[in-house]
Parts: structure tokens; sequence; C-alpha cells
């Protein structure tokens, strides 16, 4: 890992993530050692030997971009945010838990406590007589130890700090992290706030496209273990729950490739503001049932809504699940210059 | 007069482990606890998601083993709604997984723990990873594990959809069958994997087999505990990752239990404490009787050293090769020396990587039958499977739509967890003298649990993350007397 004056320097980071999006980047396979001739990485937890010192000692704006991975769940990743944020002439949330929450965004359906009571009380392999749970403080033979709380409120990255562009996915495409290197080290970033993925809806993409008749129209759904799927025919057209026409383009239709529905990861296109009504209207607009009550009917016929069409966003949502903006929200750093 | 020492990764990563250790007035080691600091709650989150969702869901535990999760998920779907996979179906589902156990363990040697015996475990923190192993064994052969890690991981992605959070597990099977050019991909893939599995063993057998310090090391006391062993097994007792029989030996190395998977509740149990996000897993039979290993606690440990201790051999030529080895190297079974678990690791890579090649060259795998429907209703569902870390239980309860009302998620890593601990404790008690810890002393004590290959972000459904170390000296009053640091 030489470095030179001339090398653009960049960070990865991650926050609440489950290493996928790490392993995305491993996935760039010999472009990984490609781009590591062209770039200098001053920070990647995982892989390399640098401390958040070595961080602090940058210039504010020295970095030209950090890639950022997770949700936010904890004060050490707010803080690591803000102080790449300073850093940073580029931040780019990376992934759909930066994006949108991600998956582990679904605890904000719940309190923290009811999740350390599924976790330390009502589980069936749990032999647990007097109740114990984890405790913020608690005394040993030897002296006291002590615990960070739980927190079960995740947020979005650009609920905590300003973000410059977004790459979405779970995880991110392999093509797309590779052209979003290319068009940062040959500086041809689009307009900040980009997200760095086609604009259009998944089905544009999708092997299956020319078997998408121009006006669907479903009886009724049904869910993916209940039947036989067909490998090439229009996944809506055969009644599944297909999130495509409300997904962004970007990762090839990996999901229908497998021969299982889109779920949604990739996010919304660029003039959708909460992804989950967006979908949940895609599907009802293709029910085949007259009148509203109709319609209301056979929508409440889908199992799991929230599950289903808030999978990776529900911290992003407009729904009940949005995490009320901290305090910190308005002291938001300001972008490096 | 006493002190504490915290060994606590970064503090900006709050997911990750902790190790507090108290001296005493002589200044060596009351007791070393190790903390996992954090908590993300699938368990709960689940409840309300429909059953067939969760084999992706629960990937999302775990980016580094999202197949592990995804398999057991898909198995409790199985035993949910009470089908079994024709032939091709779980054929398929075999041989992604085995492509997934190459691949795992290979990234853990070359990647992760190998770097401590291939550029060694004094070498330079700046040297002790892939870029060091990269220089060590040279760029050709660094090369090499970024190739055949692609081939496998494409093989994955072009059947299941995607490598990272697969989506191709349905209950009674899969969602697509084999088309004749996937399965000759499969056989490619699976020939160079056996190839580099004979290289890494043969890299294993240079750098430390034939260096006697380094075995001198694996034996050594401080990283020995004898405890109960967990692990499937075939029919033949032989090791077997996707599915088989839950087998328990003691430290005697006799049989105390066999059982199914869908019997866990009967045979494994969790105990509670105040001080950690981590639950510990013991033997119901023997019962919990504190942080103790020996034959009178139900403490035990799974993974690759668990496996290859409950298992009679391997089921594919030159992994029994390697397994017959290892036994006249360091038996008689069982083998209780922590550090031998990198050894066992690639006997499994060479098994991974066979089996895979019989599979793909098997006629049946291009059926195009790979599902039965299901027709029963669901109720109940267990899914037990060895990740590339030990034992994994999934176990699902829902309504009769199909709706999860309650989930039980036993991770590899849990049912390692208080062996792990013992680890961390003797490993500190042995090292650490008159209250002196310094920069070497932090990679024996990591040694002591990276052996595990843990994952605290599975174990805990929280963060994963490198097991980064910072060591504060703290005197009584709690001022900092000296700090030493690693991230």
């Amino acid at each position: 890992m030489t470095s030179t004056m001339t090398k653009p320097k960049i960070a990865f980071y991650w926050c609440a993530s489950c290493g996928g999006c790490e392993e995305a980047v491993v996935d760039l396979g010999e472009d990984l050692l490609a781009v590591v001739e062209l770039v200098e990485v001053a920070f990647w937890p995982v892989a390399l030997d640098f401390k958040r010192e070595d961080v602090e000692a940058l210039e504010d704006g020295e970095l030209a971009a950090a890639f950022i991975n997770g949700a936010v769940r904890t004060s050490e990743q707010e803080e690591m945010a803000r102080l790449l944020r300073r850093k940073s002439a580029a931040v780019i949330a990376f992934g759909s838990c930066a994006m949108f929450g991600g998956i582990p965004g679904l605890a904000n359906l719940y309190e923290s406590r009811d999740i350390l009571d599924a976790v330390y009380r009502e589980a069936p392999s749990v032999q647990n007589g007097d109740g114990t749970l984890p405790a913020e403080q608690s005394r040993v033979p030897e002296g006291e130890l002590t615990l960070p709380a739980f927190s079960a409120s995740v947020r979005t990255l650009d609920q905590v700090i300003d973000v410059d562009y977004y790459l979405p996915g779970c995880p991110p495409p392999v093509g797309l992290i590779k052209s979003a290197v290319t068009a940062l080290l040959e500086g041809k970033l689009p307009d900040r706030g980009a997200v760095l993925a086609p604009d259009v809806a998944l089905c544009s993409e999708c092997p299956r496209a020319a078997t998408k008749p121009d006006k669907l129209l479903v009886r009724a759904f049904w869910r993916p273990h209940q039947g036989l799927i067909d490998p090439e025919l229009c996944l809506l057209a055969q009644g599944l729950v297909c999130l495509g026409p409300a997904t962004r383009a970007g990762c090839a239709a990996a999901c229908p490739g497998g021969n299982m529905p889109c779920t949604g990861c990739m996010g919304p296109t660029s003039n959708v503001v909460d992804y989950g009504a967006k979908a949940l209207s895609a599907v009802a607009s293709i029910l085949d049932a007259d009148g509203e009550e109709e319609i209301a009917a056979r929508v409440a016929e889908i199992a799991d809504p929230v599950g289903t069409f808030y999978r990776y966003s529900l911290p992003a949502s407009l729904l009940h699940g949005r995490v009320r903006p901290p305090a910190g929200k308005e002291k938001k750093e300001e972008a490096a210059p | 007069m006493s002190r504490e020492i915290v060994i606590d990764p970064m503090t900006r990563l709050e997911g990750h482990g902790r190790i507090h250790i108290f001296l005493n007035a002589d200044g060596g080691v009351d007791r070393a606890y190790l903390q996992i600091p954090e908590l993300r709650g699938f368990e709960k989150f689940v409840q309300g998601r429909r059953a067939e969702d969760m084999p992706q869901i629960t990937s999302r535990i775990c980016g580094v083993c999202p197949m592990a999760h995804h398999m057991a998920a898909t198995k409790a779907l199985d035993d949910l709604y009470q089908v079994d996979p024709p032939p091709a179906g779980r054929k398929i589902r075999e041989l992604l997984y085995n492509a997934f156990m190459v691949e795992d363990h290979a990234l853990h040697f070359f990647f992760l723990g190998g770097p401590d015996f291939i550029v060694g475990p004094d070498a330079p923190r700046q040297k002790r990873n892939i870029l060091g192993v990269v220089d060590a064994v040279g760029l050709e052969i660094g090369k090499e594990v970024i190739g055949v890690r692609k081939q496998l991981r494409d093989l994955v992605a072009a059947v299941a959809g995607k490598a990272i959070h697969p989506v191709f597990g349905l209950p009674g099977g899969v969602s697509r069958s084999l088309s004749g050019e996937l399965q000759q991909q499969a056989a490619a893939a699976a020939a160079r994997a056996i190839e580099f599995s004979q290289f890494a063993l043969g890299a294993f057998r240079k750098t430390v087999l034939g260096n006697p310090g380094y075995v001198e090391f694996i034996t050594s006391e401080a990283y020995t505990h004898r405890t109960y062993y967990m692990g499937l097994v075939d029919d033949a007792n032989k090791v077997t990752f996707y599915d088989g029989t839950l087998r328990v030996v003691g430290p005697d190395g006799k049989e105390l239990l066999r059982f199914a998977g869908r019997d866990y509740l009967d045979h494994v149990a969790e105990h509670v404490e105040p001080w950690t996000y981590m639950k510990f897993c013991f033997l119901k039979d023997i019962g919990w009787t504190g942080f103790a290993d020996g034959a009178a606690s139900g403490v035990y440990s799974v993974a690759p050293l668990a496996r290859l201790n409950v298992a009679d051999g391997m089921a594919t030529p030159r992994a029994q090769e390697a397994y017959e080895e290892f036994v006249t190297t360091l038996g008689p079974k069982p083998v209780h020396h922590t550090l031998a678990s990198h050894w066992a690791r690639i006997i499994e890579l060479v098994y991974a990587a066979e089996r895979m090649a019989e599979l793909a060259a098997d006629p049946q795998i291009t059926d195009p039958q790979v599902r039965t429907l299901p027709a029963a209703v669901p109720r109940e569902g267990i899914g037990v499977v060895e990740a590339p870390r030990g034992t994994l239980f999934h176990h699902y309860r829902t309504d009769e739509r199909g709706l999860v009302t309650a989930a039980n998620l036993v991770v590899a890593t849990q049912n390692n967890a208080a062996r792990i601990a013992l680890s961390v404790d003797k490993a500190a008690r042995a090292l650490i003298r008159n209250g002196q810890v310094d920069e070497g002393l932090l990679n024996r004590v990591e040694m002591s649990f990276r052996a595990y290959d843990p994952c605290f972000g599975c174990s805990t459904h929280s963060l994963p993350g490198h097991m980064a170390l910072i060591v504060e000296v703290r005197d009584a009053d709690g001022s900092l007397v000296q700090e030493l640091r690693r991230d």
C-alpha cells in the first residue's frame, strides 16, 4: 500500500451492518488490487491497521471519499460518522442499511425491553429462573462490569450526517461499486445527492421483461412456497408479489434471476419519497378488482405488509417506524468544502 | 491494591468483544471476563414476518456466512411444512453449501487466522494480514486465493441468485433446477477447489508442522481445554455439514449423546449472565456448573475441532488421509488443543471440496424436479446445519397462515461461548505475571479466541467486527496507569 502525494485518499467504515457490504468490496477481487494501486486507503478497520487517531489527524476534507455502510445505532457510530463527514469531500452511503435502515431497521417495530425479554426470558432454550437480563452495571465477585445500554432505535446515515452520494443494494452489486469508484477516480461523479445506480425500474433489466404484459392484471396473489415458479415468465404476471416495478435497477435483477421475486433492496427510483407506499400502490394497481373496497380487501389478504413492502426501509419511511430526528440532527456537520 | 485491565476493541465499535481482567494483589489474574456489548434482536423483529421469508431475512444476521443462516432457515421450513425435497433439490442445496464451506474456510485460513502462523505470531501487526500472507507465499498464490474464491462465489450467485444473501431456499426444495451448463461450471469449480485445498494443506504442513516451535505452542496447556464436543455426523459417523445426526462426545472421547436436530431442546440449554449480551450454551444432560471444563461441567464446544472430535473420520479419501495424519500427530482423540482448530479447518476444506466434486458429478443433480410443494398446516419447524463456525439451530413457531409468532436462534459461536470465555481466562492467567502487560501478550490472548473463528456478529446477532484491542490498566481508584492499543 504505497502512498504518494497525488493519490486520492479514501476510507471505508462500517456502522451497524452484517459484514455483507465488506464482503462485496472484497468481491471486487483482482479489481480491488487495481483500485488499491490508484488510491491510498487511509482507513478500513476490517482489513487494515489504521486508527481513529489517524483519521482525526487528517485535514478537514482531506479524504476524497468515505464509503460508510450500515445503519446508525450507537453513539460511537454516530461520532465516527460525524468525524468522517468532517474529513471527507464526499460521503457515500454504501448499501441499503446506510441508505434506508435495512433489515435491522425492522427492530424499530419493537421496544428494546420486548427484544430483551424475547431473547433472554422467552426463548425456549433459555434456563433463566430468576429472569436475569444483561445490565448496564453488574457486580461480579472480583468487581464491577459495565455494558452499553441496548438501543432498538435504528437510523439511516443521512438522518445523522449530510450524505453526498448513495449506493443502494443489500449488498451493492459489484458492478455498481466498480463504476462508483471509477467515477470518483476520474472526477466524473454526478451532482451531489445522486444515487449511483440507474434511475429506472428493475423491470427494465429483468430477463423476464419481454413476458411482462402491457396491462398487468392479477386476480389474487400467492406466496413463493405455495406453488411452482415458472423460471421464464414475469413473476407479477404469475401472481407473485414482485417489487420490480417499484424498485431501482442496477442488480441485473439478481433475485428474479434466481427464480424468486424482487424484495426491493435497491430501494426506489429518485422521484419516490416513501418506498413502501410506492411498492404497495404498484402492487395494488394491478389487482383485478372492482372498486376501492374490493381492492382494499385484496390488499389486506397480503400477509405481513410491513415486512413485505418496508423490509429494507422502515427507518427511512414516513410510517411510525420512522425514528425521530435526534437532537443532534440540527447540528449536522457541514459538508467539507 | 487490586487492579483492573480492560481489553476493549476501539470504543467507536461498540459491537465487538471486550476483555475485562481483574488483577489480584500480587499482579496475577483473578479472573478475565469476555464481554459482548451489543445485540440486534432478530428473534423479536422476525415475529410477524412470513415464514418463507426467513431464509432471506435471517441471512442478514451475517454477511460473512449468509449461506449458513439461509440453509438452517430453509431446513426449518422443510420441518415447518413437513416436506422433504426431491433428491435433486437436496443435492443442489448440499452442493452450494459445500462450495460456501470451501470459500469461508479459505477466507479464515488466508485472511484471518492463518496470518498468525504463515507470517508468524510475533510478526509486526502491519504484516499479520492478507497482504503479509501474499508477501510470504507470493503474489501468484495470492491471486489464486482470490481467483478460487471468485469462481466459487460466481457459482453460488448463478444458482442461488446472489452469493451474499442467497434467495434459492424454499420449503421442500430450491427455487430452480440446475442446468447442464451450471453442472459443468460446478464440476470445474470443484476441481479447482480440490487442487487449492491440497495447496492449503501443503502450506499448513510446511509453515506450521515444519516448525517444532509452533507444534509445541499448539499443544501447550495455556490453549487446552477438556470439554464435551458436539457436531453433525452421517450414518457412518463421518463429518457432514448439510445434514445428519448430532453426536456429543465427552472429554474422554466416549459418545454421550446422539440426537436429531429437532430434539435440540432436550439437550441444549442457554445460560444468561448480566455482564454480557452473549448467552452461554451448555448440555442440559450435564447441567450448568459455571465456567469450568471437565466431565462434570455441561460446557461444550463446536466447529472444526469439535466436528473432528465427534466423528470417526472423513467421508472422502483425501480428507480422510489428512484426518489420519492429524490424529497420528495430535491424538489420541479427542484433541483438546484449541489452536489445532486451524488444522481441522483445512481438513474440512479438503472434505468440502471433494464433496462438491461428488455432487457435481452426480447425474441426478440436473433432474428438473427440485421442489415438493407443502400441504401441511404450518405450526413449528426446526432446522440444523453445521455452519463454518459450528452447529446452528433455527427454530420457528407460526400461526396457521405461516406468519412467525416466535423464533429461537442458537448460533454457532454461542455454542462455543463458554469455552471461548474459558480460553480467554486461561490464556490471561497463564500469560500475565506481576501485572505486566505488553504488546506481544495481546496477540497471544487474541489467538486464544481467534482459533475459534468466532463470529460475535452472528452469536449475538449483533455487529461483526475485527478483534481490535485496547488494554487499559487501571489502579483500584480507576485512574489510568498504562494503556496499550492495537486497533
